[in-house]
Order: C-alpha cells, then sequence, then structure tokens
C-alpha cells in the first residue's frame, strides 16, 4: 500500500533504476489519503503524479474522501490472517489486529516492491503482551495502547513484534484491537499481532472473505518479555505534550482548557469511536461553547454507515464538524490546523511538537470518549 | 585494516529524535526535493540548525532515533544537508530501513561523550564499526549483518536491485 505522502518519492525512486512500470499492479494498492482540498496546490500536484501513476500502471486507487489507505485495506479484507501486507507508512502495523504480518516500510521499499515484487525483512524478536480481564466502562482500548507506551516507552518494543494474548484477547471487539495494533509502532514495534479467534472469524465472514490461512505461534516459542496488562484494573489515560510516551492519569491532571477536540484518523476514527463519544455528549446534550469540535471519519465507508443512522446529523447539530474522511489534520497535512497557543486533546496517535502543522500547539492524545468528555467540559481534569 | 566511512563534524541531539522534528510533514506536502527541504532541518526544535551546520557533519543522538512517520525524506533531507552519518544509541525501524535504502550510514553507538563541533570519523575494522574522536576514547559501535553491508557497499537499495535484479 502507498499513500500520497510516499508514492512520489516512490516513483522517483523507480525512475532512477531504470524503470517506469512496475512488476505486478495486482499486488498494490494505493490511497489518496494524506493530502486533500486544503493541502494546497503543491501537495495537490504531488497527489496528481501518483493518481496519474496509478492510471498508468492499472493500479488499484482510492481517492481523496475515500479514507486512510490502512482502514481501506482493512475493510476490502486485503489485510487478512496469515499475510504479509507492507504499507508505505508507520501505522501499516494496525493489519496486526487480522492476524497478519502488517509493517510499515518507506518509499524506497516500496520502489523495490514495484520493482521486483520483493523487500528485506529482518526477523523479530517477540514480546508477548498478555491480557486478562475485562475493561470497566469508560475505559477503551486506547487507553490501553497509552498505558503501553507509558510503561515500556517509546523505543520500549523497538524492532521487535508485539503478539497479544491471553483471555482478555477475546473481551476485544475488532476495532479495539486495531488501536492495539495501530498504536504498537508508537512504542517502535515491527508488528502488532493478534491471535486468530471466533471475533476475527466473524469479522471475516461478515466482510465476505475466506481465502486466508491463520498463523499462530510455535508451542513454546520463546518471548524475549513478557508484559502482563490487567483490563480490569486500567483507568482513561491521557499523554501531555510533546511525547506519546509522556503518560499520566488522565483524572490525576488539574482542570486544562481545551479548544480543539479531534475525532479522527487511523487510531480513533471508527464506529466506535463515534459511538462512544455521542453517547458522551448526547448524556450531557451538550458541547461546550469554547471548543470546537472536529469529526474524520477514518474512511467513506464509516462516513457512510454514520450518516445512513442519523450519528452525522447528530454531531453536527450539536456543533461538531464533520469533514472529508482522510488522514486529516493528524499530520498536519490538510483538515483543521490549530492556531498558535491553542491546545488540542484529540483520539489520534501522534503528539510531537508541530505534528498537526503548528509547532505553537500543544497536543494531547486520549480516548475518544476522554476527548468527548472535553469536549462537553470544555477542558479535562480535576477542577481544582 | 582500517577504513574510514564518514568523517565530519559534530552535532549532538537527545532522545527520540522523530522524523517530524527532521523535517516536519507539513513541509513534505509542499516539496520531496531534499534540497528545498533541508533549510527546514529540525525547524521545531532547533531553529537555524541547518544554516549553522559544517559541510560534512556527523550527528550524534540518543535512543529511538528516527521514530515516528516512516517518511523516507527524513533521510534524503539530512544527506542533502550534508549529514554523511548518524550515530545514535538505537534508531527507530522504519528510520534505519530508508537510511540503509539510500546508503546513509549508521552507527548504533554510545557517542554520547562528544560534544557539539567535536571533528569525529565513524571508521571500520575487521568487519566492526568504532567511532574515533580527539574527546574520548574510541567507541565500539554495534555489528551489522552482512546482508546490510552488501546492501550499503553498492551505495543502497535502489543500486543493489539494479545490480541484482531482486533478493536471492
Amino acid at each position: 500500500m502507498g499513500t500520497d505522502g510516499s508514492i512520489p518519492m516512490a516513483i522517483d525512486y523507480l525512475a532512477k533504476m531504470g524503470r517506469e512500470t512496475v512488476s505486478d499492479a495486482a499486488q498494490l494498492l494505493f490511497a489518496m489519503d494524506h493530502y486533500g482540498i486544503s493541502s494546497g496546490p503543491n501537495a495537490l500536484a504531488l497527489q496528481a503524479k501518483a493518481r496519474k501513476f496509478a492510471h498508468e500502471q492499472g493500479i488499484r486507487l482510492f481517492d481523496v474522501g475515500d479514507g486512510i489507505g490502512h482502514q481501506l485495506l482493512i475493510e476490502e479484507g486485503i489485510a487478512a490472517p496469515g499475510r504479509l501486507v507492507v504499507g508505505a507508512d508507520s501505522h501499516a502495523t494496525s493489519y496486526g489486529a487480522l492476524n497478519c504480518f502488517g509493517t510499515g516500510i518507506g518509499s524506497s521499499d516500496l520502489a523495490g516492491v514495484m520493482f521486483c515484487g520483493q523487500l528485506w525483512l529482518e526477523v523479530p524478536k517477540t514480546i508477548h503482551v498478555h491480557l486478562t480481564g475485562r475493561l470497566p466502562p469508560g475505559v477503551s482500548a486506547k487507553d490501553v495502547a497509552l498505558v503501553l507506551a507509558r510503561r515500556m516507552g517509546a523505543d520500549g518494543a523497538n524492532y521487535m513484534a508485539l503478539e497479544f494474548g491471553g483471555p482478555g484477547v477475546a473481551t476485544m471487539d475488532m476495532d479495539d484491537r486495531i488501536v492495539l495494533s495501530n498504536m504498537a509502532v508508537e512504542i517502535g514495534a515491527k508488528a502488532g499481532i493478534f491471535p486468530f479467534d471466533a471475533v476475527l472469524e466473524d469479522w471475516m465472514q461478515h466482510i465476505g472473505v475466506g481465502d486466508y490461512v491463520p498463523i499462530a505461534a510455535d508451542e513454546g516459542a520463546h518471548a524475549a518479555r513478557v508484559v502482563e496488562v490487567d483490563l480490569s484494573s486500567l483507568t482513561p489515560q491521557i499523554a501531555l505534550p510533546h511525547r506519546v510516551d509522556n503518560v499520566t492519569d488522565l483524572d490525576d491532571q488539574p482542570f486544562t482548557p481545551v479548544d480543539v477536540v479531534y475525532l479522527g484518523t487511523c487510531t480513533g476514527g471508527r464506529m466506535r469511536d463515534y459511538e462512544e463519544a455521542l453517547e458522551v455528549i448526547t448524556k450531557a446534550g451538550h458541547l461546550s461553547d469554547r471548543v470546537q469540535v472536529v469529526v474524520t471519519p477514518a474512511s467513506g465507508q464509516i462516513y457512510s454507515e454514520m450518516k445512513r443512522i442519523g450519528m452525522l446529523d447528530q454531531f453536527r447539530a450539536f456543533g461538531a464538524r464533520i469533514e472529508l474522511p482522510g488522514c486529516g489534520a493528524c499530520c498536519g497535512t490538510c483538515g483543521t490546523i490549530p492556531s498558535n497557543g491553542q491546545k488540542i486533546i484529540s483520539s489520534a496517535n501522534r503528539n510531537f511538537r508541530g505534528r498537526m502543522g503548528n509547532a505553537a500547539a500543544e497536543i494531547y492524545l486520549a480516548s475518544s470518549i476522554s476527548c468527548a468528555h472535553a469536549a462537553v467540559r470544555g477542558g479535562f481534569g480535576k477542577r481544582a | 585494516m582500517t577504513d574510514t566511512l564518514a568523517s565530519g563534524s559534530a552535532r549532538v541531539l537527545g532522545d527520540d529524535i522523530n522524523t517530524d522534528y527532521i523535517v516536519p510533514s507539513h513541509r513534505k506536502k509542499e516539496t520531496i526535493d531534499p534540497d528545498i527541504l533541508r533549510a527546514f532541518l529540525f525547524e521545531d526544535i532547533a531553529p537555524g540548525f541547518y544554516d549553522a551546520m559544517e559541510a560534512e557533519t556527523i550527528l550524534v543522538a540518543g535512543t529511538n532515533f528516527g521514530c515516528g512517520s516512516a517518511m523516507e525524506v527524513a533521510v534524503t533531507v539530512l544527506q542533502a544537508a550534508g549529514v554523511k552519518a548518524v550515530i545514535a544509541k538505537s534508531f527507530s525501524r522504519t528510520f534505519r530501513r530508508n537510511a540503509l535504502n539510500n546508503g546513509l550510514l549508521l552507527c548504533q553507538a554510545n557517542a554520547m561523550c562528544l560534544e557539539d563541533g567535536d571533528e569525529i570519523a565513524v571508521k571500520l575494522q575487521y568487519g566492526a564499526l568504532f567511532v574515533q574522536s580527539s574527546r574520548c576514547k574510541p567507541v565500539a559501535a554495534g555489528g551489522m549483518p552482512d546482508f546490510m553491508l552488501n546492501m550499503l557497499s553498492h551505495g543502497g537499495l535502489m543500486s543493489y536491485l539494479m545490480a541484482k535484479g531482486g533478493f536471492e
């Protein structure tokens, strides 16, 4: 999978290798997800270069507004159990939720795949993440991901594969699992793989894909490390600026007003996120006057479903702004760029300084539920 | 026999230097030309970095260098700015791949004894890398699999694939 962020450079690499054509177009999928109508003429020119190449080469293309490549690969059943799927974007680890080895590559690797259909990989060591218990109400998979970042650090799993297991896995639906696989890269992991089970089998049946062979670790396979997580003991977490592993208990924070609440991305832009957020907002009956709430669904399918069941109208009625599916403002390439001094609480995956396109803004990461509470209260944390 | 793989003036950075800090994503959407993007090198954490750089620079960093986005301009911008090698306690996976694919020398070592402006060299002796400087004793670096040294000796993935047609 390539995106408008990574394809233009890959085309240049391919040309440097003296090639203008790809070895197997059927092996490739392009998603125009990073750039959109607000990205400006230069970004749109790069996007046009990727689009033209896809048309010439007969590569399947998802265009602007169709959604984020990672989500599309999952919805289309391309990320299926037992497969090796690479994406020229770091959050390709998301596919691990589907019992698939998904990992991120750069543009040169994408060019290599276009050149000969192959790439080099090192076999990673494994960290077993053993999940027990069940998440309490108000706590979600995003909090688990933030706890892992808090406990292990931004490089705690560098170059290693996370294998999720234990009885807690069965309590998590596919949307939960995608969040954990997606955020695996935020602790440096090469992949974040879930086992094949009844929940995944139902999902594959639901999307109508049966052509796959699940994988499981060998009996007694060695793990470099075992990390135990008791889901039932977790509380809402928040990553403070400007590090993903700068995580603390949300409720221990002093009340902090926010200006923007961002609900979207390949981490927090799925049905489950919006259902949970809307439940919080509906219960309160209003949004805070001081916040802008931005909703950027991860895919067109999610957008359509939200529209069909009236969720988009409900969000709009509360005063939220709905943006076109895609990466949106996550990395500052389109969508709502925060202004100077603003504080943003976001369901996304990264809060590096400047990440959303303005180094003078502060980004806080939390679950969609916690973001929704902040949207209602105009901020997060304990009031003095 | 000792080969000097890279030499230059040291610039010391901290831990967890992510690719957005190397060059912000929103700059990359304007152009992927590294000769233009190099002006924005580290702009959000060290404004003016590029202007103050020596023509041949070796970056020295802590853990997890290149974490975050897999964007490859984070490597090509360093090369265009005159970075000859990056020495770090550890590298993030996608950055390491991209660097090796582009023929940028990485050296995994704790060289935090170094200071800005130190003249340093990354050398290879009997298959092992080490960092030489006037300030500290030679710092031994982690090894590199033969496949990677081979790809680096070709100048990166592109030349490697052109020469071989694919992977064996």
